[in-house]
């Protein structure tokens, strides 16, 4: 087996190490490199022991594989679809994009892969309670279904801003029967949730279980949010053999803690033609210090568990991010982007807030789908690589032929006011004109 | 190696009672404070002093230090600023001063570089609430280099396992958490501290220390009757804010009549 490489080698050891046969899909954890870890309180190293020993003796139980197919099929609605979107490829270049339609899954995002995995893990454990930590309420929501799906009691974790701001997720989670805790210390924000969220599992984790949403945080979450994801990617890379017989050139993916990225990558770190692109948040662009691009912008540091690249000032302390995207408003990023950053498997670039906002109006109006405005950060990537592919392609002096296939994570029904307000589609002094504005404040 | 913390520790133990620690975070409401706050502490019975270093995320505090480091930070507290509090206390009295931190200010600035700069002010040693002796190959060996002390702590929740191993790598005492939960004050002191003490000393331990939700003196006296040292913060950090240092100085009195009494 090859040696893993080292951070900062570049692109060609990559394919030397693909060569080798060594994978980079499966990375187990603790360590991807030299991040991940356990950067935690010693109050709660045995709880992630005993989660880490259930999902391990889980992935290798056929009763609990056979129970996670089921739930995938027959509640969330899997496969998701792959749809090419034609009218969509015209303004990139003219290669042909495929979208993996994560925003079909029940719930409205691919949050549900996760949620369902991790609540059955938290039945194995004998837990009857899971907490939950969330920005704009969509991991809100997906965990307090999950939770009334298996009978268990669930708390979530919000900014008091946010609270304010998506009164409307506030209350889909209390209709599922979710309590929801508005946090109002720190910068009220997606990071004092997890902080407060880590709060309350250390008083509860008896009885608890931190659902915690992304893969992110201590060994063995980004590992293990990873596997119930992994699912995105092995549809997809069938799903693209099967309609257009070939691999595709490039994937792409928004980045926020980088759950749904990390799902579609696993299907095709291994296949050294492909191209891989992470997209985060560049917010009102990186140059303004108002953004979320943490791998472009960040250090490695340690937060919420993990050693990763994280938005931090000269003392250390955690740098408020800023984005239209509340699902990618965060300032750390999970372990195994951060790897795949440094060796060059994968490429991550900022998209900022108006180019994430053009490429949703595109969408919508190409091809008859509202985007989450996350999933729209890879939208406009995906615009970007299609026409430097076909750039490149022309120089040659070929006919554009090329695929690149999009992580589509989630529905934008949840964006509709922050859109209207963007696009200046309300009446200037009704109802939605307040939500909007709100909402564009994200 | 000698440790400053054993050596405060050992004083205390000759005299018949345990050790008083108090909490104290950096630059709350002020640096000048902090330091009037540490020298009070020393002179009114504390036998060691942990100065908090003001976080962005502190997940293991309750309320009341939140808000506090939170107004320290605001007021435009910088991690630097620690060793001139430090500093600012050693020079005036002769308790035992280490710093709590959470581990990402000291990786940013250096675990050596920071290491260095303790022990010139002065310092003790480091507590270490977010950092497990499995990630702390660094700090191992800058604090080896400089001298300081390595205060880990051990739970309720840990293992036979790992409590051997973190008795084994820590220095100058062990941090026992009372409770499972947050740094705050708690009207009784949980029954687990007991047996956490005592798995520390079956793992080896020769100082074990009990923090977390210790707020007067009648749990100073239950606890002392048990452990090596008694730690209170989240009562210091209410006392500094609604009284300023003379309540410290107060306080501080009032904990110590605990730690001799039978």
């Amino acid at each position: 087996m090859a040696e893993a490489p080292t951070a900062g080698s570049d692109e060609g050891s990559v394919d030397a190490f693909l060569q080798g046969g060594a994978s980079l899909r499966h990375a187990p954890g603790p360590y991807f490199g030299s991040y991940g870890g356990r950067w935690m309180p010693e109050s709660l190293i045995a709880a992630l022991d005993e989660l880490e020993d259930t999902f391990e003796k889980a992935k290798a139980d056929p009763e609990f594989t056979a129970q996670i197919a089921d739930l995938n099929k027959n509640y969330s609605g899997r496969p998701s679809l792959l749809t090419e979107a034609k009218r969509f490829a015209e303004h990139a270049g003219g290669v042909r994009i495929f979208l993996k339609r994560e925003d079909l899954n029940h719930t409205g995002s691919h949050k549900i892969n996760n949620v369902l995995g991790q609540a059955l893990l938290a039945k194995r454990m004998g837990k009857t309670r899971v907490i939950a930590e969330t920005g704009a309420g969509q991991h809100g929501v997906a965990s307090a279904t999950a939770a009334a799906l298996l009978g268990l009691e669930c708390v979530v974790y919000m900014g008091a801003e946010d609270c304010r701001r998506q009164a409307l997720n506030v209350a889909r989670m209390e209709l599922l029967g979710a309590t929801v805790i508005p946090v109002t210390n720190g910068s009220q924000t997606l990071k004092d949730a997890i902080n407060e969220a880590l709060r309350d599992w250390v008083a509860n984790v008896g009885n608890t279980h931190y659902l915690l949403g992304t893969a992110a945080g201590a060994h063995p979450f980004p590992a293990m949010v990873r596997y119930f994801h992994e699912v995105i990617g092995e549809e997809a890379r069938a799903q693209i053999l099967d309609q257009t017989g070939r691999l595709p050139d490039a994937v792409c993916a928004c980045i926020g803690g980088g759950s749904n990225a990390i799902g579609i990558f696993h299907g095709f770190l291994d296949d050294a033609s492909v191209k891989i692109y992470g997209f985060e948040a560049g917010g009102d662009g990186v140059e303004t210090g108002r953004h979320a691009a943490t791998i472009t912008l960040g250090r490695p540091g340690v937060l919420h568990g993990a050693r990763s690249y994280l938005m931090q000032d000269d003392d250390g302390q955690t740098i408020e991010s800023h984005s239209i995207s509340a699902g990618l408003d965060y300032p750390g990023v999970g372990p195994e982007h951060s790897y795949l950053a440094d060796i060059g498997r994968v490429s991550y670039e900022p998209i900022t807030d108006s180019e994430a906002m053009e490429a949703f109006r595109l969408l919508c109006r190409t091809e008859g789908i509202i985007p989450a405005i996350e999933s729209s950060h890879a939208l406009a990537g995906a615009i970007k690589v299609g026409q430097r592919l076909a750039a490149e392609e022309a120089a040659a002096g070929n006919a554009s032929d090329k695929i690149v296939i999009v992580n589509l994570s989630g529905r934008g029904d949840k964006d509709v006011a922050t859109a209207a307000e963007w696009f200046d589609l309300l009446e200037k002094d009704s109802a939605e004109a307040a939500i909007g504005k709100e909402g564009e404040q994200l | 190696m000698t440790s400053k913390s054993a050596i405060a520790i050992d004083k205390a133990r000759a005299e018949g009672r345990a050790a008083l620690i108090g909490y104290l975070p950096a630059g709350y409401p002020s640096v000048e404070e902090t330091i009037a706050a540490g020298i009070a502490l020393a002179r009114n019975g504390a036998d060691l002093i942990e100065i908090g270093i003001p976080y962005s995320d502190p997940v293991m505090d309750g309320p009341v230090i939140q808000a506090a480091t939170t107004e320290a930070l605001a007021n435009g507290f910088h991690v630097r600023q620690v060793f001139d509090v430090v500093a600012g206390i050693t020079a005036e009295t002769d308790a035992a001063v280490l710093v709590m931190t959470y581990w990402n200010p000291v990786i940013r600035m250096g675990v050596d570089e920071f290491s260095r700069r303790l022990a010139e002010a002065g310092g003790a040693g480091l507590i270490t609430p977010d950092l497990i002796p499995d990630e702390a190959a660094d700090w191992m060996e800058a604090s080896d280099k400089y001298g300081l002390d390595r205060v880990f702590l051990v739970a309720p929740s840990s293992s036979t396992e790992r409590m051997r191993r973190t008795v084994e790598a820590s220095r100058g005492f062990v941090y026992a958490v009372s409770i499972m939960g947050v740094t705050g004050a708690r009207s009784s002191v949980s029954t687990a501290a007991k047996g956490v003490v005592a798995a520390a000393k079956e793992a080896g331990a020769e100082r074990v220390c009990v923090g977390l939700g210790v707020s007067n003196a009648d749990q100073v006296a239950e606890i002392a009757a048990y452990a090596d040292g008694v730690i209170v913060g989240t009562a210091l950090v209410s006392a500094i804010r609604d009284g300023g240092v003379d309540a410290v100085a107060s306080l501080t009195k009032d904990l110590s009549a605990g730690l001799t009494r039978k």
